[in-house]
């Protein structure tokens, strides 16, 4: 497979993975959207190379992002990162076999906390998904889904007892996500969690946990393994959910009411014409 | 108390933790940063071990490492029916299949690091591996069944059970799937009914 010809896809930031993991003078090899790269770490910067040209690059957020389009806007703001107080906690890359569409809507998804997260975000007893309201922020370009509720027998780290936890989802870009969520010691602010995906072929992704808390008590190493544990759950689910790649084609899988964010992420997807990672769809002309 | 220096996504510690729990021990852990941190190669923890590999376990004194020989501790300072590491003629056997375990079985979790977290290596030569051991034990474990049993060693599970399960329970991660392998599933089906069977992220209890 080489370079998708999908401008949609082109023209978007991605993230290569952490700052911390391009050490300095090192060539390290890697791969975005089916081509492979090249990343060097310079003395004034780093530099990213694709088939004898380089790509532009940003460092915000501990993270190495590139493009290799000209996309319609900057970097989204994280506001938080300029907020002294916050924990930052670099959970590692994962690898998995999976469309990267498929882990931004598994991590947009609520319903599924009772299942697959058993008694940590979801308990068996509480599966039902309050009603929460979605929304397309058509002047920033991104979607946002707030007023969710859920009840968490362990929502975090440093819990000692369950809560109702109180969420805001925010999709910044078609690969790159996060949620806002209540932590146990801070009830008034909100944790950051985010998703930045490296999609390196269509059904195969490398998922980026980072994450910005306030958290006085747990080790970084607890605050690593928290993520980490839910995030390899869902690792498994992905990696045998069929279609691997997103089907945007109307009847092809049935949303409920629990997956309105789903509707809106899969429309938004279809608005922009984005092809890399979806499976292939029969229902248009000229398809 | 006794300590776990555990990694939740370590198929090793999880060793550790299935007997703990199957034999209702109470324990506390201390999590280390194995990755992205690789807190197991830093001076602190190489003065636990200096082999810097997880798990560790603290014991009124004792530090061990090794999962098998984590798990032969356990069983031989808690299990009082003695059915864990029987002491006849069943010990040798119990004794080789601990050492595939911790030998020829950990192929599938070198495989593992390099598909799952990028790990450098040479994934095809060591999923080739880890298929030549999972064939083995499958061949070993259809001739148990043809004999009426349904563990590796013995009537009962033992902790060459136990020693054996992470690995193959999580070899999808390695990219090696279960298909090919109809005793294995038969025994894992058998391990995950045990009382105090536990999963980890990647062995979910709702299989």
């Amino acid at each position: 497979m080489s370079l998708t010809d999908d401008r949609a896809a082109l023209d978007q930031w991605y993230t290569l993975g952490a700052l911390q993991d391009f050490p300095d003078g090192a060539e390290v090899h890697s791969r975005l959207l089916g081509e492979d790269l090249t990343v060097r770490r310079l003395a004034d910067g780093v530099e990213v190379r694709a088939a004898g040209r380089a790509l532009p690059v940003r460092t915000e957020y501990g993270h190495l992002w590139t493009s290799f389009g000209t996309p319609e806007r900057n970097l989204f703001e994280l506001p938080e990162s300029r907020e002294p107080d916050r924990r930052w906690i670099h959970c590692g890359p994962v690898r998995v076999r999976a469309s990267g569409l498929r882990l931004v809507e598994n991590f947009l998804d609520l319903a599924h906390f009772p299942y697959v997260h058993t008694d940590i975000l979801g308990s068996e007893a509480h599966p039902e998904v309050a009603k929460y309201e979605v929304e397309q922020r058509r002047d920033v370009d991104e979607l946002w889904a707030t007023k969710c509720e859920f009840y968490q027998p362990k929502a975090a780290a440093a819990s000692d007892e369950g809560q109702i936890s109180k969420y805001m989802y925010r999709v910044v870009s078609p690969f790159n996500v996060m949620l806002y969520k209540t932590p146990p010691t801070a009830p008034d602010r909100w944790d950051v969690i985010a998703l930045f995906v490296q999609p390196v072929d269509e059904a195969v992704s490398v998922a980026n946990a980072f994450m910005l808390v306030i958290d006085d008590t747990s080790t970084d190493a607890e605050l690593s393994a928290f993520q980490q544990m839910i995030f390899v759950q869902d690792k498994i689910v992905l990696e045998n959910q069929r279609p691997s790649l997103l089907p945007l084609q109307p009847g092809r899988e049935t949303p409920t009411r629990a997956d309105l964010s789903s509707v809106l992420y899969r429309r938004w997807l279809k608005e922009k014409q984005l092809r890399f990672g979806t499976e292939p769809r029969t229902d248009l002309p000229n398809a | 108390m006794p300590k776990l220096y555990d990694y939740v996504l370590s198929g090793s510690c999880y060793k550790v933790r299935l007997l703990l729990n199957m034999l209702g021990i109470a324990y506390e852990t201390q999590a280390v940063d194995f990755f992205p941190g690789r807190e197991h190669k830093r001076p602190e923890f190489l003065a636990l071990n200096p082999l810097g590999q997880l798990p560790v376990f603290e014991d009124a004194g004792l530090v061990l490492r090794d999962a098998q020989a984590i798990l032969c501790h356990l069983a031989s300072s808690y299990d009082a029916s003695g059915q864990w590491l029987p002491r006849d003629v069943r010990f040798g056997s119990v004794m080789m299949w601990l050492s595939f375990a911790g030998g020829e079985l950990m192929a599938i979790s070198g495989a593992r690091m390099i598909a799952m977290l990028n790990y450098p290596g040479d994934l095809a030569t060591l999923q080739a591996k880890a298929r030549t051991a999972l064939r083995l034990l499958d061949d070993h474990l259809a001739d148990r069944a043809q004999a009426g049993g349904l563990w590796i060693v013995g009537a009962t599970p033992t902790i060459a059970d136990i020693a054996s399960f992470p690995y193959v329970a999580l070899s999808h991660d390695a990219g090696i799937g279960h298909e090919d392998y109809p005793a294995i599933n038969l025994w894992q089906r058998q391990v995950r009914k045990l009382p105090g069977f536990v999963g980890m992220p990647g062995v979910p209890g709702y299989f």
